[in-house]
Parts: structure tokens; sequence; C-alpha cells
């Protein structure tokens, strides 16, 4: 059998600290803008829409369908997917799925947020909901 | 300023090797230097601009103090794989404005035998890094929404590496030299669904050069004269997630610019080099390019529509990086050659191209399906 795959631990920074502060609660952030109202992931301190610096943390019902992705079948832990979840709030985010029939994947299908230890904060991956 | 008519290509090197244990990476950058100024006819002592991307060791100035150039004007834009069709207009930009006569342009590496440089990674790093994104499973997903969109099928994408395979058999140099079918492909063992390994390019050890020059020189020269009339250059990323399209690459914004500089369309391009890191990316840029409407790449390329001598738009006749060449898993530097060869009627007599006056070279670099860079470039038999 393969090794389980483990992930490296976020470094983080002065601007991402609430992030991953709250994924250690088992929330998922993303930024709004207050002044064009448009929501973005990963998260900035200025908005990449229209510049404004009013942006603020917001937490994703961490909820959403998958855009697209790959079951990548060469890897020394075995194979993963990688893909596209479209958040109900409406930024894509790249992330794995996990925890389900990797062969049963779809695009389109619902999925919502899982963490996943690491040594450092805990990542958001995400599952099919059932 | 256009930079129309204003820089030349005056010489042209594909490093021979694919697998050069025995080698470093910036000895292969000067060899290939070497290579490019003996083709051209001219000297070391001729350089006076620099341009190179990731791949060269420290940078431009590390590595023009190491071949022991004295320039005045250094560029290491690194857009990866088309770094160096972006280096080409940055050239034309820097010859047409006075700032250099003679530009060098060198990419070289040993992925095989050294280990690729690693991909510098910038602010998206903890949101990205740990979900094991490569090249194929990036460019796969980029597959499989074109295939859930557009309908476009394995067996269609199959027909970019069986042209590549045509034209790959004339090429003593290339690394994978025989036929390949559609059933070849499809029945390759699956690397990142949907892509199966001969949907991939090839590792290979190796380099290029190109050297560029002005309107004077390049006459006063023997070579061929091979012009640069029409260049673009783009980026696109998630861009904060909204609205995340991955059917189309940041071509259709670097084409447009150098096609009306140049002032052909792609009806006009005779022939085109277009990086093949995947079958995929040949499909995309294909339709981002304007060759077909989006959607229509998949039937494009499908039937030997790539092949030279057999269907409508002759396609990396060197055998691309699916089977001849891909010098540290960057294909710009290759596809740039190979238009020099067809324009200056040089290509292997199996695949030249007839009366090959106008040729489109592009590429892709960084991750197609997450952030890339983009780089269109018109060339011209003067």
């Amino acid at each position: 059998m393969s090794d389980k795959p483990t992930y490296p631990a976020p470094q983080g920074n002065a601007e991402t600290k609430p992030f991953w502060d709250a994924a250690t609660q088992g929330k998922l952030l993303i930024k709004r803008c207050l002044s064009c109202k448009e929501p973005h992931y990963f998260p900035r301190s200025i908005c990449p829409f229209c510049f404004s610096d009013a942006t603020v943390w917001e937490e994703s019902a961490g909820e959403g369908e998958i855009y697209t992705f790959s079951v990548m079948r060469k890897s020394p832990t075995g194979p993963y997917a990688i893909g596209y979840v479209t958040l109900k709030e409406g930024p894509s985010l790249l992330t794995n799925f996990v925890d389900c029939d990797l062969m049963g994947l779809k695009i389109g299908q619902k999925v919502k947020v899982v963490f996943k230890p690491t040594d450092g904060a805990p990542l958001p991956f995400f599952t099919p909901v059932t | 300023m256009s930079i129309k008519g204003k820089a030349y290509i005056a010489g042209v090197y594909e490093h021979p090797t694919r697998h050069a244990p025995d080698k470093s990476v910036a000895q292969l950058h000067a060899e290939c230097a070497r290579g490019a100024l003996a083709d051209a006819g001219l000297t070391k002592d001729d350089v006076d601009g620099y341009f190179c991307a990731g791949d060269a060791p420290g940078g431009p100035m590390a590595m023009a103090d190491y071949m022991g150039l004295k320039v005045r004007h250094l560029d290491g834009t690194d857009s990866g794989g088309c770094s160096y069709i972006i280096h080409l207009g940055h050239a034309a930009e820097a010859i047409a404005a006075g700032r250099c006569s003679v530009a060098l342009i060198t990419l070289a590496g040993k992925p095989r035998t050294g280990g690729a440089p690693p991909r510098a990674s910038g602010p998206e790093v903890d949101f990205e890094a740990a979900y094991g994104a490569t090249t194929h499973n990036i460019y796969a997903m980029c597959a499989l929404r074109h295939m859930h969109e557009f309908g476009t099928t394995s067996e269609q994408l199959a027909w970019v590496k069986v042209a590549a395979s045509h034209h790959a058999q004339y090429n003593p140099h290339a690394m994978l030299r025989d036929v390949v079918t559609v059933e070849d492909v499809i029945n390759s063992p699956l690397i990142a669904d949907p892509l199966h390994r001969l949907d991939c390019c090839v590792v290979s050890d190796g380099g290029g050069a190109v050297i560029v020059t002005t309107p004077e020189i390049a006459r006063s020269l023997k070579r061929p004269l091979v012009r640069l009339i029409g260049a673009g250059e783009a980026l696109k990323g998630p861009r904060g997630g909204k609205s995340l399209d991955l059917t189309y690459s940041a071509a259709v914004w670097s084409a447009p610019p150098a096609f009306a500089e140049a002032g052909v369309t792609p009806k006009d391009i005779k022939y085109a080099s277009i990086y093949d890191s995947f079958t995929i990316t040949v499909v995309m840029q294909i339709e981002d390019l304007g060759f077909c409407k989006k959607g229509e790449g998949g039937k494009f390329v499908a039937d030997g529509n790539l092949i030279s001598g057999v269907g409508k738009l002759p396609w990396n006749t060197d055998g691309g990086g699916l089977c001849s060449n891909h010098p540290v898993n960057r294909g710009g530097m290759t596809k740039i050659i190979e238009a020099v060869r067809q324009l200056r009627g040089e290509a292997h007599p199996k695949v030249q191209v007839p009366n090959c006056d106008l040729a489109l070279v592009h590429g892709t670099g960084g991750l197609l399906g997450v952030r890339h860079g983009a780089s269109t470039a018109i060339l011209e038999r003067a």
C-alpha cells in the first residue's frame, strides 16, 4: 500500500493570519470588498477587482460544486484528485477532493469543505455531499 | 511605436542533445549561444543585448558574465515556457529603440539528468501548493472542462500527437520517432484523467538560442532574411476566483495585437509553431489564436489537419515537444527555431511547407489551468 499523503503546513503571513486562525476553528474564510461588493479567494488585503482596501473577512458556507478536476495517477502516495470548486458565494478555488471514490467524481457535483491536519494550520479540502 | 520589420532573426540554434549528464546548465546555454552566433555569422563580441529566463543559472547578469558578454541591454523576463517568444518581442523593441543591435536569447537545462529548476511561488503558495498541482493534472483539468463544454474527445486530442509523430519521424534528433495512431494514444496509460501518457510532451535536456538584430546587420549577413512583424504578450490567472473559465488561454489577448501589428489574419499563416506541452494545449490555443471558433479546436486538429502536406495548418514540423524536444520543460524556444527553419526553407524536405513566407509562433508558460503567460509572434520571410 502507498503511504498516506501528508500536506505541507501553511507558512502564513500578516495578511493571511486570520484565514489560518479561522481554519483551526474549522471555518473557511473568503474576502469581500465593501466597495465593489465582490468576494474573492485566495484572500488579499486589496481587492483584485476594484483595488479598494476596504476588504473584510467573511465566513463561507463551505459549500459549492465541482467546476473541473483531474485524478492524478502518477503519485508515490497513490492517486489523488485535484480540482476547482465554485463556492456558493461565487469564488472558485483550487483544492483536492477527499474521503470519496475518486472515480465517481463529476463536474457539477455538490461538495462541502473538510479540513485536514498539517503540522501547522489545517487545510481546506472538499468532499462530495451524499 | 511598432516593431514591425524593425528586427530580424539572424541566427538560430537548437542543441542536438536530449540527454546531457556530462554538461552543466550554464555550459548548455553557452553552447547554444555559440551555435546561434555561428549560424548568424556573428561573434560573441557583436552581442550587446542579452535575454534569458528562469532556466538561466543566476539570471541574466550571472549568465552574461559567465559567457563574457559585454552588453548594454539585459532582460530576464520569466513567463515560463513562452518567455523566449516574449524575449523576441522585447528584443525587437530594444533594437527599434536603439538600446541594442545584436540581441542574444538563450534557453537551456537538464530536467532529465539534473532536475528542473523549482517553479517560483507567489502569494498564492499557501492556498495552492498543498494540492499537488503538476503540469499534467492542471492541463488535464482544462481538458476535462473543454470536453464538458464542447464535447471535445480523447480521439480528437490524440490527433495532435499523431501529427507530431508524423513530423518527428524525419527528425534524427527527435526523442520519439515512431509514428503513432489515435488508438496508440488513447490506449496509453492515463497519467492525469483525461490525459494519457502520449498526450504529454517529452522531458529532455538541451536548449536553444536565437540572435535578433537590426535590418542593416541582417542584410550584411549571409543567411536568409526572416523578420518579426508582430508580437503580443498576455497573462491569465484565476484573478480572485471570479467567473473561472479554464476553456480559454491568454492567447485570446496576446494574438490580436500581434496579428494587428503584422497586418495579417490567421488565414494568411502558412506554418504555425504552437507550444504543445500537452495535446489539449494545442487545441485550446488554435481556437484562441483564431484558427477556428471556440470549442471547434478538436474538430480542427482531427484527421491529420496539422500534418504538413496533408492538412490545412502545417504545425510543429520538427515533431514539437510531444515527440522531439522540450528542453527544461519550456517549449517556446524550439517553436521559434522551427518557424525560422520553415521561413528559410531549411526544414526537412518531407515537412517543408512550399513557399513558406509567413509563420506564427505561439506559446504559453506556467500552468494553463492556474496562472500562465502567453506570447504570439508573427514572422515573415523578407
